[in-house]
């Protein structure tokens, strides 16, 4: 049973949207009652992902499925993908340019955050064509 | 002790929330500027000092749920940065001091 359905478009040049899309889903996780420990889960992996659709992925679309036991992410960008997967899931690991390193991004910790806050995490990207992560947090 | 009490100990200035400040308890301090950083590791409850005063830093501050902003040695907050605090009820002080000493003050309080 599918308690939910969410869908946001994300800025690729907006900064300041950033955080909207993992702000809301946080709200409705809140008032559907979750444990807070699972909202906080899934808004560090929606907020991560959203970052990185803006700085690196040229902007793309969320879609949240919030059912009792599960809550599945997929984050999709037609961004220039990610050439190595493996370095790119390395703590530390980032490419983000000095102006976004300066609002304090940059980190490299996106996508490390994202696979300890979820117990499911599926990256599918091609280089020149996009990057889609798929994620799932289970209840329990 | 609330996010009032703590203001006042340590001299802190508002910038905004000052009417939430004494329904908010503070519990924990987390010094810190890497916004991914912060999400993943500071504490709901916490005092959050930092010199990051954009608007991606309140996104961090809902997102984790800190008790507040401490924007330290006077660093600035932007204008949609406090549009968006006044928005989502985040707390913001402000203080001369460096994050060090905040923190070493914060310690003996809480
Ligand atoms: N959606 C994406 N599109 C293209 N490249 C990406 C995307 N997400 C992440 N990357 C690449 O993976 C690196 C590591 O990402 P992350 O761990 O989030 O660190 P950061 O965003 O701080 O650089 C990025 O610097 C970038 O090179
Ligand atoms: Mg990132």
């Amino acid at each position: 049973m599918e308690l939910l359905s969410l869908h946001y478009e994300v800025s690729g040049t907006d900064f300041t949207c950033a955080g909207e899309a993992s702000g809301k889903i946080k709200k409705n996780l809140k008032e559907l009652g979750f444990p807070t420990n699972i909202v906080r889960n899934v808004a560090i992996a929606v907020y991560e992902g959203e970052i990185n659709m803006v700085i690196h992925g040229g902007g793309g679309v969320i879609d949240v499925e919030i059912s009792p036991d599960c809550i599945s992410i997929v984050l999709a960008d037609q961004g220039p993908g990610i050439p190595d997967v493996s370095l790119a899931m390395q703590e530390g690991y980032s490419t983000a340019p000095d102006n976004v390193r300066q609002l304090g991004f940059g980190a490299g910790m996106g996508l490390p955050n994202i696979k300890k806050y979820t117990d499911e995490m599926i990256i599918e990207t091609e280089v020149g064509k996009g990057t889609t992560i798929k994620l799932k947090v289970f209840v329990n | 002790m609330t996010v009032k009490q703590l203001q006042e100990k340590l001299e802190l200035t508002f910038l905004c929330g000052e009417e939430i400040a004494e329904n908010r308890e503070a519990e924990g301090c987390y010094c810190g500027d890497l916004l991914s950083w912060v999400m993943s590791r500071a504490s709901e409850n916490d005092v959050w000092l930092t010199v990051m005063g954009n608007i991606n830093s309140i996104g961090v501050a809902v997102l984790a749920d800190v008790a507040c902003i401490v924007l330290t040695e006077n660093a600035s907050l932007d204008e949609d940065a406090k549009k968006r605090a006044l928005e989502n009820d985040v707390i913001i002080l402000t203080t001369s001091k460096n994050s060090y000493q905040i923190a070493s003050e914060i310690s003996k309080l809480i």
